[in-house]
């Protein structure tokens, strides 16, 4: 399981966990035994790594290795509030166009160099390098003006107020006297073996095969109580599942199937806990807007009624999950709970589409309008089971109310450049992972309907374009929060999207792993107060 | 000239019936076609029906093979399934002969450099694991069944091809062949009134493996996510679902599992058996 | 000798070119480009940023210019740098999966041939006997079961239910740690069902086409022959039968590469073995040109000396075919 903690990485897709609402399953406490260093924990991990400098990844499992290694100035706590990491703290002035960063002082390179503001300016000024091969370049681009009075004290001016810059600093600090030899970060051997300020060291990284690290003993906040931390790559779900039964990895990301059939057996309780909470994400049913059938927002809302939205969570996600009202994550500050809902209704979503002209005149069970009738095509990805799922369901909900939907399932590649770029699609099966800065701009402006852009949809409401700025404009969590009730109101009204649900994250972790506490954040925030017992440590040859 | 066919058919038949194994292949395969042509007679359900308070039920009586991670009903999913599974079997197949009929006809035919141009086209393709090939491809084209059953036979037709070229050339060679082109018949007469209906034994016991082949072909896309795609049913994408279960939903891969397993087993020794009984001398080859 | 080899290499310098201009012409059927599959979505790349990274892998040239530039490198075994973020020369990526695919597969071609050779001549002198049809539909049987289920099932029978055998992976955790002979047995251990998956899988195929090469050449007139000087049956059967119809069986191991590589993306994924073919699959799924391309001319490449061994091989134990 691997913890994107940046804010300014929103991927879609990456069903990264990260928050987290609900309580632990019972059991989840461990036996008494005192914190001990030393023990290792093996991690199970779909994909490889492809690099440790987050800057010029894109991928979880990439992102995930690179945390153990790696810090920012800021990060988000357990409750999912900001706080310091390589930033003791830091102010805001009155306008909000600038921040000044008083950093830590003493901490160390896992090389022994000082860590200092020349690290910080070095990484800001690589960020916006155009050799750098970099995705998250836009934010720092806001930046007018950076520079470091001192060595622990850095500084950033921005042009106009930027509510989402704070967070945008949650990017990791590279080392500047290991990297400014190297034009292209992405080709530099840090890129391939790390050298950071984290709690755990690299140690190895054999391709396609595992990722080692080490416990960092310097590290600012203490040594990692667990002495090394092994990544598995194991590209198969079901061999993974294998692997955790058979003892091979200790940790791994469960489906809800696993999660409810598979792992309910005494041998697999006396073994380990399973945890759960809201994943950082929704799916959504996507209308393009400008298709006639659904420029109509009553047949929009007649879809919401139409969906069975339990069902999905029920058969989909076996339970594990929410009904989504909206694009926010329900227990965080920005979300509003009180926003128009759609019961499942079939009756309701017939009147509706009678009432915006589509009636089964013919008699054949498909309704029809001006001598069209209503079938469209839904495209998702394919090799995504919970969509295709959810598309089967669909079609079951939408044939009961008289639309006939077909369903495609395409390569992502193809999905995206031929049909969602290019327009050419009816409706999409598609998600969204949640950052924790609600700034949406990219994906509701109206201002962002081009092509390669994200409200693909074509969404267009004054109103919501006016409060996206507001909220980009606020530092204020009051102010902010209010701009974005608002959206989240319109939205629920208009129905760009049919808001499908909210998966639940399903970790499971070894018993003999002591120390880990659910909260909003996920479980692996507090990842270096996790330990063994003495008594119950496994891998000791690598003890230290 | 009928009468010798005749009864060279017969000879054939009674060879095939004589072989068990071949017996009980072609018993198989028949079995699959009555299945892939009236799928609802051996299904009751519709399956694509979801039932999400019924999901993996153990077999049952309503439910013969259980149900699936969406309460969809096995067994209809399978015998529905074995129409997809055969028409990509089928398809592919008949791309791939076709490709390799006439291939192998204008290279053996022609010969000189045609031939050798022809020939070394096919090695070069040969030399390529075509898993690759249709691997690269079907991720860049999408896995749409089309896209499936046309990249299989594009990159699976050389073997035929070489086979339809060494029956060519030797055909060539023979007394009848010489006798029509004496009588005044032109190229094309004698390439399809003469070289081709003998060449139709090699050829058919090779079509019959290759749809084994290309059926196996489609449940590995569908294990790396890129074949038939949910929610239409095809064997491979059945068993695949059914992996990810397969400790406690056994029923989900266990009868596809099989199911690909007897098919493919019923082409070889179906083909075999043809092989055989085709051509007595070379018994087993 | 050496001239025959020397003519063989000098023929397979057209058959590269073909085989670098059909993998060429492969990738560029694929809609999209490597730049949209890395930035798809993500709310913080620009156009301009995604322009940035085109005119970084050099996609803004036109094609031919791209099909030369790369031909031209591959002659010295560059095939530039890989796509993926790590920016590694792809030769590298390659090189370093190449020897555990390479091992495995030879590995089973090895046991395929210990065990196909017995049971073809068996099943050919015993044709038509219970053993031949118990083989017959056993081989055949290795043949048509899906790879990545009889791996699943023989993970879970050794791997969970008995916990003989590791489930996945080359190697233990703690590997570095243990004495040379625990090493040996750690490493086997990893190996022993992947081998048999892969080797199970080829079985039919040799074992029958060693069953009709005995049957063929049981029928020879020399074999008569043999039998009428009075020679033991067994001296007839492995003396002189065998040793011709393992001949055309060389030929067919070289051909046999291919299929080998072909499977091992399945049982590479399944068994999480980081060989070339989990490689390829990555890289085609991630777009990866450069990579894809280069693992299509390594593996056709692998192919061909597959065939020139093999025809080496049976040049020297043929001397018809030197001085041909």
């Amino acid at each position: 399981m691997k913890i994107a903690r940046m804010a300014a990485v929103a991927l879609v897709l990456a069903l990264v966990a990260g928050c987290s609402k609900e309580k632990a399953d019972p059991g989840g406490a461990g036996a008494p035994g005192a914190p001990a260093y030393g023990d290792a924990i093996v991690d199970g991990s779909i994909g490889d790594v492809s690099g440790f400098l987050t800057a010029v990844t894109s991928d979880s499992a990439s992102h995930g290795a690179a945390n153990y290694v790696f810090n920012g100035l800021v990060r988000y706590d357990k409750d999912l509030k900001l706080e310091g990491e390589l930033a003791e703290s830091w102010e805001v002035t009155p306008d909000g166009k600038r921040i000044t960063f008083h950093l830590r002082k003493g901490v160390r390179w896992h090389d022994g160099e000082p860590f200092t503001s020349d690290d910080v300016l070095f990484t800001y000024r690589r960020l916006i390098d155009p050799n750098t091969p970099t995705a998250y370049a836009e934010d720092f681009r806001q930046v007018t003006r950076a520079s470091n009075p001192d060595p622990h004290t850095f500084v950033v001016e921005y042009g106009k107020p930027f509510a989402p810059a704070l967070a945008s600093w949650g990017m990791h600090i590279l080392p500047k006297h290991l990297l400014e030899k190297h034009p292209d970060i992405s080709r530099s051997p840090l890129n391939k073996k790390p050298v950071g300020t984290g709690p755990f060291r690299f140690v190895e990284w054999k391709t396609g095969e595992k990722t080692v690290f080490e416990a960092n003993p310097d590290y600012f906040e203490g040594r990692p109580y667990l002495s090394r931390v092994v990544t598995r790559v194991i590209p198969d779900p079901a061999t993974m599942f294998l692997e955790l039964k058979s003892g091979g990895i200790d940790m791994m990301g469960l489906t809800p199937l696993q999660y409810t059939r598979q792992t309910e057996t005494e041998e697999f309780r006396t073994s380990f806990n399973k945890y759960r909470y809201l994943s950082f994400g929704y799916t959504y049913l996507g209308f393009r807007l400008s298709h006639p059938f659904f420029s109509d927002k009553r047949v929009r809302q007649a879809f919401a009624h139409a969906i069975n939205k339990k069902d999905i969570i029920d058969g989909v996600l076996f339970g594990f999950g929410q009904e989504a009202t909206g694009p926010y994550k329900p227990g965080t500050w920005v979300h509003n709970p009180d926003v128009r809902r759609y019961p499942f209704d079939p009756e309701k979503a017939r009147a509706l589409l009678a009432e915006a002209g589509w009636t089964d005149a013919d008699g054949d069970g498909v309704l029809e309008k001006g001598g069209r009738t209503f079938a469209f095509t839904v495209l998702t990805n394919a090799g995504n089971e919970s969509r295709a799922k959810t598309a089967a369901i669909l079609q079951q909900n939408l044939a009961a109310v008289g639309v006939r939907m077909e369903i495609r399932t395409l390569e992502w590649a193809a999905f995206i450049n031929e049909f969602v770029d290019k327009r050419k699609f009816d409706a999409v099966i598609l998600g969204w992972s949640i950052t924790q800065d609600p700034d949406q701009y990219d994906i509701w402006s109206s201002q962002k309907t081009g092509p390669k852009e994200l409200n693909f949809v074509g969404f267009r409401n004054a109103e919501v374009d006016r409060l996206l700025e507001e909220g980009r404009r606020t530092f204020d969590m009051e102010g902010r929060k209010k701009a974005y009730f608002r959206i989240q109101e319109i939205l629920a009204e208009e129905q760009p999207y049919v808001f499908l649900y909210y998966p639940d994250a399903l970790p499971v972790v070894h018993k003999r792993i002591h120390g880990v506490e659910p909260a909003p954040a996920g479980i692996s925030y507090n990842f270096i107060k996790w330990y063994v017992p003495e008594a119950q440590q496994r891998y000791t040859t690598f003890q230290k | 000239m009928a009468a010798g066919a005749t009864s060279m058919f017969r000879d054939f038949l009674r060879r095939l019936l004589k072989n068990r194994l071949a017996v009980a292949g072609a018993v198989v395969v028949s079995f699959l076609f009555v299945v892939a042509a009236y799928p609802s007679a051996f299904a009751r359900h519709d399956p694509s029906r979801i039932d999400v308070r019924k999901i993996l039920e153990p077999p049952s009586a309503d439910h013969p093979l259980g149900t699936d991670e969406l309460g969809r009903d096995v067994l209809s999913r399978m015998v529905h399934g074995a129409r997809i599974s055969m028409e990509v079997g089928f398809v592919a197949t008949g791309i791939a002969t076709a490709i390799g009929l006439v291939v192998g006809l204008i290279a053996g035919f022609y010969g000189r450099w045609v031939d050798g141009v022809l020939m070394r086209f096919v090695d070069i393709m040969l030399c390529f694991p075509s898993f690759f090939l249709i691997l690269a491809v079907i991720a860049f084209l999408g896995p749409s069944i089309i896209n499936i059953m046309a990249v299989i036979g594009l990159t699976s037709w050389m073997g035929a091809a070489r086979l339809v070229r060494a029956e060519t050339l030797s055909l060539k060679e023979r007394d009848f062949v010489s006798a029509a082109r004496a009588q005044g018949a032109g190229n094309l007469r004698i390439i399809f009134r003469h070289i081709l209906p003998n060449a139709l034994a090699p050829i058919l016991v090779w079509a019959t493996l290759g749809v084994a082949g290309a059926i196996l072909v489609e449940s590995s896309l569908s294990f790396l996510g890129i074949g038939v795609q949910p929610p239409t049913p095809s064997w491979g994408n059945i068993l695949t679902a059914g992996k990810d279960n397969i400790e406690f939903a056994w029923w989900l891969s266990v009868y596809p599992g099989l199911a690909i397993l007897v098919t493919v087993l019923g082409y070889y020794l179906l083909g075999e058996g043809i092989q055989d009984a085709a051509d007595p001398r070379l018994k087993g080859r | 000798m050496l001239r025959y080899i020397a003519r063989r290499l000098l023929l397979t310098v057209p058959l590269l070119i073909g085989i670098s201009l059909i993998s060429f012409l492969v990738i560029h059927a694929a809609p999209g480009g490597p730049v949209e599959m890395a930035t798809d979505l993500n709310p913080k790349v620009t156009a301009e940023a995604r322009e940035r990274l085109r005119a970084y892998y050099g996609l803004d040239q036109p094609v031919h210019v791209q099909y030369a530039q790369w031909l031209g490198r591959m002659a010295t075994l560059d095939f530039g740098q890989s796509f993926s973020r790590d920016g590694r020369q792809v030769s590298e990526k390659i090189g370093e999966r190449i020897p555990v695919t390479l091992s495995i597969n030879v590995l089973s071609m090895l046991l395929i041939f210990l065990v196909a050779v017995p049971l073809g001549i068996y099943s050919a002198v015993r044709k038509d006997s219970w053993f031949d049809r118990i083989s017959t539909v056993a081989v055949f049987t290795g043949f048509a079961v899906p790879t990545f289920w009889l791996a699943l099932l023989l993970m879970i029978l050794f791997g969970v239910k008995l916990g003989w055998l590791p489930i996945s992976g080359l190697v233990s955790l703690e590997y570095d740690s243990l004495g040379p002979a625990a090493k040996v047995w750690d490493r086997t251990s990893h190996l022993l069902l992947p081998v048999f998956v892969s080797a199970f899988g080829g079985l039919a195929g040799f074992s029958r086409y060693m069953r009709s090469n005995m049957l063929e050449v049981i029928r020879q007139d020399y074999i008569a022959t043999a039998r009428a000087k009075g020679l033991p049956e067994r001296k007839v059967v492995f003396r002189h039968a065998m040793r011709n119809a393992l001949l055309p069986f060389i030929t067919i191991l070289g051909l046999s590469v291919p299929g080998l590589l072909g499977g091992s993306v399945i049982f590479e994924s399944i068994f999480a073995i980081p060989g070339l073919g989990q490689l390829f699959y990555q890289g085609v799924m991630s777009r990866d040109y450069p990579l894809i391309m280069g693992a299509l001319v390594i593996g056709a490449f692998l192919t061909l000396i597959g065939n020139m061994l093999a025809d080496v091989g049976y040049a020297l134990a043929d001397p018809r075919i030197r001085t041909e």
